[in-house]
């Protein structure tokens, strides 16, 4: 069963599929159930109730089509081609430097079925938002040929039951190669979305990996002030930057494609997430509103309560009585 | 009154033995998030017992029951689909599929053999006793 399952099966969102291509990105799983990740680099900034979720697909080599899953905190008003260095640029600004190379260092340039809620290509990407439950969203992966890893029930639940949007980022590997795409080029998307505050799903990044397997990642987090965020630093999640971001830098970002909205000022934090799977169980809520209550829904350290039923209307006489009785 | 101690033991012993419930000959495993539940079943040996597979999974899964030469073969197997052994049942995502089985006394592993499954914990035990 193993063999044909794997030797035929595609891969989408811990879906499953063909020979060695892969993306840099969250819930991708090998066809012989490795793990391919590399790091994943992600920027979620967040600026006038508009959080820009800007995250990069790498193109790793091969034929064929497979895919990733992301959660999303809602639905976004845009989807579209990221910026060609803003992950790079942030990268430089947060890695530490030598002190001997920074005298010559030079400032650098910068079941229901899941509702199709919009679709797009960009380069060689195809991207779906999905509005459904868990189960929605698996069943329109297994329309589109995909197969889930076995975590996956469950993650897609922990996901939807706080909410129902998904993005489906489909890498045709052939389309790839057709565009002269090199190994390792990356596929920057830059998502706009209308939210509350900021989130970063973390946990998608363990899926179809083995509980033993580690996740690596670099989040970078653009507020207009110092965040709170939940959890808070912790064995495989820490805070490796928090800074006021400068004005180079702010400069050199609002000048890459798509990212006019960077304001003048703006906070800088770097998280390093380096865990095993079975640790990451865990989102990344943050608090930008100043007030530091990030929320606990959020960051999935306490499940979805559902609203208690509504109690029926009592007539006020009827309650007075009841009160007097002592009911 | 010493003598009567072994015949009171082993009274107790028949009684406690012929009210013990019989293993039952009808049971359900649901599938949910990756794994049986429950993990441990106990079914009669010598009849016909009716197993109920749920799955509420929104993926497909497979039971396979047998002994371990059993899953060693399925664990190289080429089969997509289980449909024509009792002991093999494709069971496909939020679906249900019944098999009817007689097993003979004796312990074994039931795994779901799809890749990774087993691994993430699909595997149960099934007991079945006169």
């Amino acid at each position: 069963m193993r063999n044909l399952v794997v030797g035929t099966c595609s891969l989408l969102a811990s879906l499953v599929v063909a020979a060695s291509p892969t993306f840099a990105c969250a819930g991708l799983i090998g066809s012989n159930g490795a793990v391919n990740l590399g790091r994943t680099t992600t920027l979620a900034a967040y600026h006038d109730g508009v959080e820009h979720y800007v995250t990069a697909f790498k193109f790793l080599g091969g034929g064929g089509q497979f895919g990733t899953l992301i959660p999303l905190p809602d639905v976004p008003s845009s989807v579209e081609k990221g910026g060609a260095w803003t992950l790079q640029r942030l990268v430089r600004e947060t890695t530490p430097v030598r002190a001997f190379a920074l005298a010559g260092a030079a400032p650098t340039a910068a079941r229901d079925s899941a509702e199709v809620l919009l679709e797009t290509r960009i380069d060689a990407l195809d991207l779906t938002v999905l509005k459904g439950g868990g189960a929605a969203v698996a069943d329109w992966a297994h329309e589109h040929g995909f197969r889930l890893s076995p975590d996956a029930p469950e993650v897609l639940d922990f996901y939807a039951q706080r909410s129902p949007i998904f993005l489906a980022a489909v890498f045709d590997g052939d389309a790839a190669l057709q565009r002269g795409q090199q190994l390792g080029d990356g596929t920057p998307v830059h998502l706009t979305i209308p939210v509350e505050n900021p989130w970063v799903p973390l946990r998608i990044l363990g899926l179809g990996k083995q509980p033993t397997d580690r996740v690596d990642a670099d989040v970078f987090l653009l507020t207009d002030n110092l965040p709170a965020i939940l959890p808070g630093q912790q064995n495989g999640l820490n805070v490796t930057y928090t800074k006021a971001a400068n004005a180079q830098l702010l400069d050199d970002l609002r000048s890459d494609q798509g990212m006019s909205w960077v304001p003048d000022s703006a906070w800088l934090t770097q998280l390093r997430v380096g865990s095993s799977v079975a640790d990451l169980r865990y989102d990344l809520a943050i608090d930008a509103s100043g007030l530091a209550t990030p929320s606990r829904v959020a960051a999935g350290l306490e499940p979805v309560t559902p609203a208690p039923p509504e109690r029926p209307q009592r007539d006020p006489l009827n309650w007075l009585f009841g009160m007097v009785l002592g009911r | 009154m010493k003598c009567l101690a072994p015949a009171l033991a082993l009274l107790t012993i028949v009684v406690g033995s012929a009210c013990a419930p019989a293993p039952p000959t009808e049971t359900t495993i649901r599938f949910h998030y990756s794994h049986f539940e429950p993990g441990d079943v106990r079914v009669r040996a010598g009849v016909p017992v009716t197993i109920t597979l749920r799955n509420d999974d929104p993926i497909d899964h497979e039971w396979i029951v047998g002994p371990p030469g059993v899953h060693e073969v399925h664990r190289h197997g080429t089969e997509a689909v289980h449909d024509s052994r009792p002991t093999e049942v494709t069971v496909p995502a939020l679906s249900s599929r019944q098999t009817v089985i007689t097993f003979a006394p004796g312990d074994e592993a039931f795994i779901c053999h799809l890749p990774g499954h087993e691994e993430y914990g699909m595997t149960g035990r099934l007991s079945a006793r006169t």
